[in-house]
């Protein structure tokens, strides 16, 4: 890249920064003008003066006379127009109606030079930001050995930033301040050449002492600049490495060092506040040491009678323009260092040697022709960046479209042979040829969609489980949006900052390639590999749990309530019978708590959250109204009572306090506490935090669970009385809180599984759960609700690096997305080394059932590197690789008979 | 509705808990799970990992053994009966599948609760020696007379 930060704006932006600066030009004389007419008022029309003297004289406005040189009128004048006569106070009228129309076109001027300039920055801000991040996309892998993400982060998003603010002024302020600067230096020579000198000598000593001053302030900023950028590293690399801090214990190392960072972070800073203001302080000294020689130098030049007090007075008049657009110039001065270092410190980072040539990414929407013939290595050797060998010239030859088994110990130069494959690790001798193409002259056009590549660090980028599995499908725009997405200036803007113009909101998806004709039917694909991965059913379970918007998919909503219905027809038979409980107004929900009894629907947000229960006044409220405060708050008291009497004595890992749902082992001694206080009074004269925490615990009973006999039939029907005046008597302002439970409504604030069950599964039956999750399995998909369902479940939100699925979901779903666009070479590397032997044989076996050829398609070759030397045998071919080479190769059956080094690692795992 | 105090009753009238201060035999009661099983559903699966052991509270139960004619019946198992025990005792997997022979309720007690209490109470420590010492009694007795019998049978 352009390492000078004017070269690069200057190419990019020069048209706009002319017409800036013409802009700038055009505005003087209406600036001037806007200083002069108040003066013009005052001295004409209001004092009388200036032609004004006799009444009734009249004068011409907008008269438009110039003095030009006699060749171009005869008189030396030039009339342009003679100008209206006014009297004098149509003539002030006229006067200050100008000065009214100057304010607002200066004003105007000013904004639209503002907005200009914004623009430009901005502009290129974002050709700069885009440019980084093409490099990014375009760095050697090697590259990333030595970068941390956070500090590339930083440098896009923040360093660059002040960038945008300056680009606007870069050439404006030096040419235009430069220029006015000159014209008072000119006008002071003009006046008295020893006084101009004078001032020149000191502005020169200003423009020769302060930068040298400021050199250190540079090297200054660069420091802060590199260690706020390390420190944005650091704290990446905490967030990312949470575990390892807390299973070493090493927060407080983590602490020290960032503390550490701090601190030298906040003495360069003090040091450049002191240098900065102390360079302030001399320039404001020289911009007044002037002055002070001009009364000197000039007063005695007067008194002796060398120059005359006129002179003088305009000089020091003159003085007093220019320290303005030097300050400005000096402004801009500083900045442009900090801003070219900040610019130098960044375009640094993103210089990498071997870039990835722009024409290997270049967006082509033909599909290349599929790759077939074999996959041929010659004497490929890889040496990593440290000088170990990886590879030790190998060279081996077999059929692409054949299912290939890759066996080898870590580092016997297996997995770096897939890599070298998918051109993520690059040979340092010899070659590897797919259908006898060398692997690095082909595209990435070509590799990312004739090959897939799964490998052992499976990544997801936050989006919903369909976009993941798409992701392989999205190479190039396929088909326009529907409508304009962009309107003429986005799309001008687009091109002005030589963003790429592929739009995001077109459909991207390569039906083709995943082997459906369009959106309805890449949903069965997409089951299909899920099941061949062995995710459908997780994906599934997701939608169950997942919740839906009533309101955006009635259809669905009215599907899952006929689904309700049914299911309660089948929980009314044997041998369902007794297994839940549903949720109806009229009747006590005995498995469900008593706090849920008493809500009767699903608190949204935290006002009515259990734990928020006891402590929400209007439930509270609700209670009093009732009179079941005084006895729950019994019933709080008996329950503490005997769970003290039961727990008291034992140690607090006692295994018996897991089973112990009222409260926490640590609580104990202070409900203790509460009794003893409590013990002997009234209800009415318990304070708030004991009432509080006595009323936790009826909240949580439930009488087949906790068997403390505790619930009768009056109680019952008085918490159903509670029930229903909680329910109509909710504030406004709580309505949103809680989403009730209603047998004919679909509830939005619960999941799906939940709207089809709508009660509680019974306690004390065995395998209830399991049995009444069987029988929701079971209607649903009797009303082909499955399909729905699992639609839900595939706009699941797979979180931050796909953290919200567990590590064998996420590389799942990786080999599902690398499944879905159907390659004619599927490399797993080193994959699923969180499945057991077992498990992961199974995966091979489905893997290889689903990519060969058959029932018409096409199949896919593979090449898999096994971390379960034992699935070799399923393969039509294998791999041995020993010591950086292979050591042996042909079909499994034939290795295995011959008891070579395929043997032995048989044997050894 | 079967409250605590019943479990508690039905927990003394079993010897391995005789002998337990009746505070803490309430604490095991109420720490235990109340399960109940429909005709036929199995307690446990001969071969499965032992995670519990049941006290029937009610109902009979058939202890069954895998073998290569199939299911075959040992012993049948009436309420105050414990069962499930010898799998988290000596930590081996279920020895014999236990079947409800029709609705019962069970007393659950999962395992660690159960040790911890061996450890805390010598006395059911000595209680749990002595049935297993009971069965083993019977089951020599059983083996000596099959024994015979076999004897019996070659020599004829």
């Amino acid at each position: 890249m352009e390492p000078n930060l004017f070269k690069y704006v200057w190419r990019y932006s020069r048209a706009d920064q002319i017409w800036t600066l013409f802009i700038v030009v055009a505005s003087m004389p209406f600036a001037f003008y806007a200083y002069e007419l108040p003066k013009k008022i005052v001295n004409g029309p209001i004092e009388g003066s200036d032609g004004f003297e006799i009444p009734g004289a009249k004068q011409p406005f907008l008269q438009l006379h110039f003095e030009v040189p006699a060749w171009i009128s005869s008189d030396g004048m030039l009339r342009l127009f003679d100008g209206i006569p006014l009297g004098r106070f149509p003539y002030l009228y006229a006067l200050c109606g100008a000065f009214l129309l100057l304010v607002c076109v200066n004003g105007l001027f000013k904004y639209y030079i503002n907005t200009y300039k914004g623009r430009i920055g901005e502009r290129m801000l974002r050709r700069l930001r885009y440019s980084l991040l093409d490099r990014i996309l375009r760095f050697p892998q090697s590259q990333f050995r030595r970068i941390q993400a956070s500090q590339m982060a930083t440098m896009i998003k923040d360093e660059v930033e002040p960038l945008g603010t300056f680009i606007g002024d870069a050439f404006v302020t030096p040419v235009f301040q430069g220029g006015l600067a000159l014209v008072a230096m000119g006008f002071i020579l003009a006046q008295n050449f020893i006084l101009g000198c004078v001032a020149l000598v000191v502005v020169l000593a200003q423009a020769i002492i302060i930068p040298a001053l400021r050199r250190r302030l540079l090297e200054l900023s660069r420091q802060r600049q590199l260690e706020s950028r390390a420190l944005a590293g650091r704290v990446g690399e905490i967030v990312d490495g949470i575990q390892e801090v807390h299973v070493n214990d090493a927060s407080n190392y983590e602490r020290a060092e960032v503390a550490t960072r701090l601190s030298r972070i906040f003495f360069i800073r003090y040091e450049l506040y002191q240098r900065k203001y102390f360079i302030k302080f001399l320039n404001n000294f020289l911009a007044q040491f002037t002055p002070f020689l001009f009364y000197l130098v000039g007063g005695i030049a007067v008194i002796s009678g060398d120059m005359n007090l006129g002179q003088l007075v305009a000089v020091i008049a003159a003085y007093k323009d220019l320290p303005s657009p030097i300050r400005e110039l000096i402004n801009w001065d500083q900045s442009r260092l900090d801003v070219q270092i900040k610019y130098s410190q960044v375009i640094e980072q993103f210089e990498a040697e071997n870039m990835i040539d722009p024409e290997m990414q270049e967006p082509v929407a033909d599909p290349s022709p599929p790759l077939t013939g074999a996959i041929n290595a010659a004497n490929l050797g890889v040496t990593d960046d440290t000088g170990a060998t990886l590879i030790r010239r190998t060279s081996f030859s077999v059929p692409l479209g054949d299912q290939i088994a890759v066996v080898g110990l870590v580092n016997s130069g297996a997995e770096s042979t897939g890599e070298v494959l998918a051109k993520l690790l690059l040979p340092t001798s010899g070659r590897i040829e797919l259908g006898g193409k060398d692997v690095e002259d082909m595209s990435e056009a070509v590799l990312g969609r004739r090959l897939a590549y799964v490998g052992p660090d499976p990544f997801l980028k936050q989006a919903s489980i369909r976009d993941s599995l798409l992701y392989g499908l999205r190479h190039v725009p396929l088909r326009d949006p529907e409508g304009e997405t962009r309107t003429a200036l986005e799309l001008s803007e687009f091109k002005r900052s030589a963003n790429t113009l592929l739009d995001i909101e077109a459909d991207w998806v390569d039906y083709e390639a995943a082997g459906v004709d369009g959106p309805d039917a890449l949903d069965d694909r997409i089951v299909e590999v899920l099941r061949t991965v062995d995710l459908d059913e997780d994906i599934f379970e997701l939608g169950l749990r997942g919740k839906i918007d009533p309101a955006k998919d009635p259809e669905l909503a009215e599907q899952v309530m006929t689904a309700r219905r049914e299911l309660r027809e089948r929980l009314e038979q044997p041998p369902l019978s007794d297994l839940v409980e549903p949720f109806d107004p009229a009747k006590y929900n005995h498995h469900a708590t008593l706090a849920e009894n008493l809500l009767f629907g699903t608190a949204v947000g935290d006002a009515f959250a259990h734990e928020n229960l006891a402590s929400n006044a209007y439930f509270l409220e609700v209670l009093a109204a009732t009179g079941l405060d005084k006895e729950l708050f019994g019933m709080g008291q008996q329950i503490a009572r005997t769970v003290i009497e039961l727990f008291s004595g034992l140690p607090e890992d006692h295994p018996f306090f897991e089973q112990l749902s009222f409260m926490t082992s640590e609580e104990m001694p202070e409900y203790e506490a509460v009794i003893g206080r409590t013990a002997g009074l009234d209800f009415e004269r318990t304070k708030g935090d004991d009432l509080t925490m006595l009323l936790k615990l009826p909240f949580a009973y439930i009488e087949p669970r906790h068997r403390l006999g505790l619930m009768t039939d009056d109680l019952e029907a008085r918490l159903l009385e509670a029930r229903k005046k909680f329910a109509d008597d909710l504030p406004q302002e709580l309505a949103d809180a809680i989403e009730f439970y209603e047998p004919e409504t679909y509830n939005a604030a619960s999941s799906l599984q939940d709207n089809v069950l709508l009660g509680r599964v019974a306690y004390g039956i065995a395998d209830a759960q399991g049995r009444v999750h069987a029988a929701i399995q079971t209607v649903l998909k009797e009303l082909d609700l499955r399909d729905a369902v699992f639609e839900v479940g595939l706009n699941f939100d797979v979180g931050s690096s796909g953290k919200r699925l567990t590590s064998v979901q996420r590389q799942k779903m990786v080999l599902a997305r690398a499944l879905l666009k159907r390659p004619d070479l599927l490399i797993v590397n080193r994959a699923f080394s969180s499945l057991n032997a077992s498990s992961q044989d199974q995966m091979v076996e489905r893997v290889l059932a689903a990519t060969r050829s058959g029932d018409g398609r096409a199949g896919s070759g593979v090449f898999w590197v096994l971390q379960n030397p034992g699935s070799a045998l399923q393969f039509d071919h294998a791999l041995v690789f020993e010591d950086g080479t292979v050591a042996e190769q042909g079909t499994p059956q034939e290795l295995r008979q011959s008891g070579g080094r395929l043997v032995e690692l048989i044997e050894q795992s | 509705m079967a409250g605590l105090q019943d479990e508690v009753d039905v927990l003394r009238r079993i010897p391995l808990f005789a002998n337990i201060e009746p505070a803490r035999l309430k604490l095991l009661a109420f720490t235990s799970d109340r399960m109940a099983f429909a005709a036929g559903q199995e307690l446990f699966h001969e071969g499965d990992a032992g995670d519990a052991a049941y006290v029937i509270i009610d109902g009979a139960v058939d202890v069954l053994k895998d073998t290569d004619d199939g299911e075959q019946l040992l012993v049948t198992l009436k309420k105050n009966a414990f069962v499930g025990d010898i799998a988290i005792l000596c930590d081996v997997p279920r020895t014999a599948t236990v079947k409800a022979k029709d609705r019962i309720e069970t007393l659950k007690i999962q395992k660690e609760h159960f040790l911890r209490l061996m450890t805390e109470f010598p006395e059911m420590a000595v209680e749990v020696t002595r049935v297993l010492a009971q069965r083993l009694q019977k089951t020599t007795d059983d083996l000596t007379a099959c024994r015979e019998e076999l004897e019996h049978a070659k020599g004829n």
